[in-house]
């Protein structure tokens, strides 16, 4: 498809105002509650759903996630002079680095990314924010904050949890099967641990469940229109955190492995 | 009391209002109306601060909406209630927690003490018993009372209606009418009603602002509305031939 110098330059300028946009915006988020009790409920409600709600998911996919990079890894290995313990090792550094973080994200962002943009975008639609700010209530910061907040929260535990189970389903892939042994799997995982990688998920997990949150609160907050526009936000809020974390985890691998 | 100066608006190249001055008078019942189309909503929506004029000025007795700081524009805003076109009732809470919601946000009373004044508004809607009732589990009507009570409960100075009889029954409506206007009568409000709704303009409309293609046309009370001479309100109040054929035979035409 030939696009034009001129829609090109249109794109562009039209990803550098939202940009500017999203940033200038953050100074209303990120304000003094009205009321710390209400924010507090918001925030335990949003805990709650992003958490809890997440739970089912992120443990089916882990299991996954393990079962599949075991199996893998045991067939590109067969035959060569590695040692079969590696393979936790492989599975442990792997998941702990990049599937837990990334994938999680990425899921969550599908989950909970969508939910939020369709949530506060119904709200907008529904006059509802319109409402609240007539009360006097600053809605950017209500209805976003205890979002972000409450994801920057738990997003990271979920992330161990997924690392967790990530583990477990290798083990459950391999061990049961005759891979090899339960002691091979287990001496894999003890093997050459280096703390600083757990560091590096927790990074990945709390600059991911920003995007995820803050990029959909943004996408549901400025819709405008009906409920076709109101689609396409949330699509839109999928897309771009997507694409967000993507990048970052990119720049965050570059810049804690230099 | 609001007086609004020399207000415009544009959207683009359009200029949807023209240089409206009006005053909004406290303890009556004052209503804009005109055809859709006529910028009702967009005066609406400057008049409570979600537009912005292109030109002009709001004043809420002494003080100027444009030129009021953060504390000063929240302090004001508390004093404003508002009942939207589609109510704007909160899906996830019900009746209680609805009309809770501003005393939740903003005051430190007692959850005593904010259970009486929600028990207490919605008495004065005729509600009492609705607490725990979703606003999927009411009618259109009832939604629209648990709007009003949610505008009042913090006593508020001005009280604003977005078409608060869209989508009624013409005795629903009246009920509506009737409770705004006892509302605003007894805590001397000052209320404004945008509408198109007739009844409501021959029944509360103490106030009347009428606008035209973005101008004031005409302004004055229900008690001249029959006898002006002002092609655009006759045009608009006897827009239906029923009416037309009423008013010719009430001519002896």
């Amino acid at each position: 498809m030939f696009v034009s110098c001129k829609d090109k330059q249109k794109m562009i300028s039209s990803y550098l105002e939202h940009l500017g946009k999203f940033v200038l915006w953050q100074r209303n988020v990120y304000n003094k509650p009205e009321n710390w009790r209400m924010y507090y409920k918001e925030f335990v409600r949003q805990l709650y759903d992003i958490g809890i709600g997440s739970l089912p998911i992120i443990a089916l996919i882990s299991v996954f996630l393990g079962a599949v990079t075991v199996i893998q890894f045991y067939y590109q290995m067969e035959g060569t002079l590695i040692p079969p313990y590696y393979i936790g090792y492989i599975v442990r550094d792997m998941t702990i680095i990049e599937l837990a973080p990334t994938f999680t994200c990425l899921v969550l962002a599908g989950k909970v990314g969508s939910n939020i943009a369709s949530e506060i975008g119904g709200m907008r639609q529904k006059e509802h924010i319109d409402a609240m700010e007539i009360m006097g209530v600053n809605t950017s910061a209500y209805l976003v904050m205890p979002k972000v907040l409450a994801a920057l929260f738990i997003i990271p535990m979920l992330v161990c949890v997924s690392a967790l189970i990530s583990i477990m389903g290798g083990y459950l892939a391999s061990v049961p099967t005759g891979l090899f042994t339960s002691a091979e799997y287990i001496l894999g995982l003890r093997s050459f641990f280096i703390p600083y990688n757990v560091f590096m998920m927790f990074v990945k997990a709390v600059v991911f469940a920003f995007i995820l949150t803050s990029v959909p609160a943004y996408q549901g907050y400025f819709v405008k229109g009906g409920s076709i526009e109101l689609g396409a936000a949330s699509t839109r809020a999928v897309v771009f955190s997507d694409i967000l974390i993507l990048l970052a985890d990119y720049l965050i691998a570059l810049v804690l492995t230099a | 009391m609001i007086r609004i100066q020399d207000i415009r608006k544009s959207f683009g190249d359009v200029e949807v209002l023209k240089g409206i001055n009006f005053e909004f008078e406290a303890g009556k019942n004052n209503l804009i109306i005109g055809k859709s189309g006529a910028g009702k909503t967009v005066l609406l929506k400057i008049l409570i601060g979600l537009f912005e004029p292109t030109n002009g000025s709001v004043w809420y007795d002494q003080q100027q909406l444009g030129g009021l700081n953060k504390d000063q524009l929240k302090a004001l805003r508390m004093q404003i209630g508002m009942l939207f076109q589609g109510n704007a009732l909160f899906d996830s809470m019900n009746v209680e927690e609805n009309i809770r919601f501003p005393m939740d946000m903003f005051t430190a009373m007692t959850a005593k003490e904010k259970q009486d004044r929600v028990d207490l508004c919605l008495e004065r809607v005729s509600l009492e018993g609705s607490n725990l009732k979703y606003p999927s589990e009411i009618s259109g009507g009832m939604q629209k009372r648990v709007g009003i009570a949610r505008a009042i409960v913090l006593q508020p100075k001005y009280l604003f209606c977005d078409e608060p009889n869209s989508g009624l029954d013409p005795k629903t409506a009246i009920t509506i009418d009737e409770l705004i206007s006892t509302i605003t009568v007894d805590n001397n409000i000052t209320t404004v009603i945008n509408t198109h709704d007739m009844n409501s303009v021959m029944e509360i409309g103490d106030n009347i602002c009428l606008l035209n293609q973005g101008k004031l046309a005409w302004k004055g009370g229900k008690e001249e509305v029959i006898d002006s001479e002002n092609e655009v309100l006759q045009d608009f109040i006897f827009a239906s031939p029923f009416l037309k054929k009423l008013k010719a035979r009430a001519l002896g035409g």
